[in-house]
């Protein structure tokens, strides 16, 4: 029989994550600091405008665009919050979650053999897009001592003749990095200047806790040269709703929008009515869940100083990003190790690229209860590490 | 900080001056005075506990009765309200629109305990016009806090 495969896609790694996954779903009575979703369900009410949209018989596809209801309230969404201008029309795209945006942007805007940069560590999705789209990935190392921000510097130093387009991923998984006014101006002269382009990747921006998000696309010039992608996953806690969207200049997004509409047709109509309620009503959920965020956030960050644990303070998203490397084992040995001896789970930061190796990524989108739990057992873990 | 601080404390009470000013990014001394504020100024009213009387062998009736009053001249419904509350039995008065003026909640050893409390007290205070008591039968949520669900969480356990 002949080779049914594609040796494109067999050649892309599985995902990281997996391999762990596997073994902690095995163990029982874990408590994982693992997962990268709301610990929130759905606030009630969006929850029932999806629930009336059924009662009401609301089970037909939408437009391939998505409803233009939704697309309305997206519009005066980044209008009110970041004073961006889509035409509801044609700029602005409803997808199945943030990730099919990512795979089709990707798709819409690269030729084989272009160069797509990624800084790592981050989200796990871009590079294999990157590769099915028969693009050449180009990572940039992300380093601690920068608070795991893109400079231009590194920016600069990636660029060749051969890029197209450039992954923004803030505020990050899973380092909690974020970008501010300042950091964004700086590459967006170079992506200016070198005629490139932005997947500006901000699924986490309602998530900030340090001034307010900044978008790449309200910069001077960057509108036209960025695709900005957002959803409802991660501000309303919509996950298994998979809802997400894609705006940008018309000259791509009828090209997503192509692509689109022969893969998936249309996103799922019924997140789509909901998606309406949440952003017309969702506000204070939003606000409520950040400042529960917030408070978790400052209590790990405290947790690991008194700790010793070597950590930037993460402003962005639901993960903090702790430092290993004084213990001489992989990340990887040291999250299995803690998963067997202590009964908690965290992620690897290797998962997330090669110079995530030496770090954890540690999830707030847990009670309190539970990581007050989780640092207990981490403190203990790691004194038996450093007595030995 | 101020709202904060008491959304944190309204459902847990016991938490350490240390974990509130961690949680808040502020010195614990702030804390402290913030809340020696609030107590001052009557914002914060008392640290109680949430108890599922239910789990233990303890009996107890809890009753909501509507009454209607014929207010007051001079002091309206706060006289009324005033009568009734100094009953160490009732739990809560609220002056409601609607209806009815004032929801009494009693908290009773047994039903005949509240029922002697209506006829006997309540029924006979001169500004009292008709009460009409309704028995809890089960408690789902109090004070925000469900009460028959430990905390389920269907996550995967890992997710990029």
């Amino acid at each position: 029989m002949r080779n049914p495969l594609s040796d494109v896609c067999v050649a892309i790694k599985p995902s990281g994550i997996r391999k762990f996954f596997d073994i902690a779903s095995e163990m029982k009575d874990v408590i994982s600091l693992g997962v990268g979703e709301p610990d929130f369900d759905t606030p009630q009410h969006i929850r029932d405008a999806g629930i009336y949209s059924l009662e009401k018989g609301r089970t037909f596809y939408t437009s391939n665009s998505g409803l233009k209801e939704l697309r309305t309230e997206i519009g005066n969404y980044l209008n009110r919050k970041f004073g961006l201008e889509y035409d509801g029309e044609d700029e602005i795209l409803v997808t199945v979650g943030g990730s099919e945006a990512i795979d089709i942007a990707i798709r819409a805007m690269v030729n084989p053999g272009d160069e797509v940069i990624i800084p790592q560590p981050c989200f796990v999705s871009y590079e294999p897009c990157a590769l099915m789209a028969g693009a050449k990935p180009v990572v940039i190392e992300l380093k601690a001592e920068d608070e795991f921000r893109l400079t231009a510097k590194q920016l600069r130093e990636a660029i060749t003749d051969r890029t197209k387009l450039l992954v923004l991923p803030f505020p990050n998984n899973p380092t909690g990095a974020i970008m501010e006014r300042a950091d964004l101006e700086a590459i967006a002269e170079v992506i200016r200047e070198k005629d490139i382009y932005v997947l500006s990747d901000e699924i986490y921006s309602e998530l900030t806790y340090k001034g307010k998000h900044v978008t790449i696309a309200s910069l001077p010039g960057m509108r036209d040269r960025t695709i900005l992608i957002n959803g409802f996953s991660k501000a309303y806690a919509m996950t298994g709703w998979r809802l997400g969207y894609a705006c940008g200049p018309r000259t791509i997004l009828v090209q997503m929008r192509k692509l689109h509409q022969f893969a998936i047709m249309c996103a799922p109509t019924t997140s789509q009515y909901a998606a309406v309620e949440a952003l017309r009503n969702g506000d204070e959920d939003v606000e409520q869940m950040c400042t529960s965020y917030n408070q978790r956030r400052r209590f790990l960050v405290n947790a690991f100083r008194e700790m010793g644990l070597e950590c930037f303070e993460p402003y962005g998203a639901f993960y903090i990003f702790p430092c290993i490397k004084e213990f001489n084992m992989t990340s990887e040995e040291f999250a299995t190790r803690f998963l067997e001896e202590e009964k908690v789970a965290l992620v690897p930061g290797s998962a997330f690229g090669d110079c995530g190796e030496g770090y954890l990524r540690v999830s707030y989108a847990s009670s309190m209860e539970n990581l007050k739990i989780s640092m207990a057992r981490l403190k203990h873990f790691i004194t038996r590490l450093r007595a030995q | 900080m101020r709202e904060e601080l008491l959304s944190i404390i309204e459902t847990n009470s016991r938490i350490g001056l240390n974990e509130l000013a961690v949680m808040l990014g502020v010195e614990e001394i702030d804390v402290a005075n913030e809340l020696a504020a609030l107590e001052a100024e009557g914002v914060i009213c008392g640290y109680h506990t949430l108890i599922d009387w239910e789990k233990t062998s303890l009996e107890k009736v809890t009753a909501l009765i509507e009454v209607r009053v014929t207010p007051k001249s001079v002091h309206g419904y706060d006289e009324v309200a005033q009568r009734i509350y100094n009953y160490p039995e009732v739990n809560s008065v609220y002056l409601i629109s609607g209806g009815f003026d004032l929801m009494v909640i009693l908290e009773g050893k047994s039903l005949r305990a509240v029922a002697a409390f209506v006829s006997e007290k309540l029924a006979t205070l001169d500004a009292v016009l008709s009460a009409s008591t309704h028995f809890i039968l089960k408690k789902y949520k109090d004070h925000g806090t469900i009460l028959d669900q430990g905390p389920t969480d269907e996550r995967e356990m890992i997710t990029p």
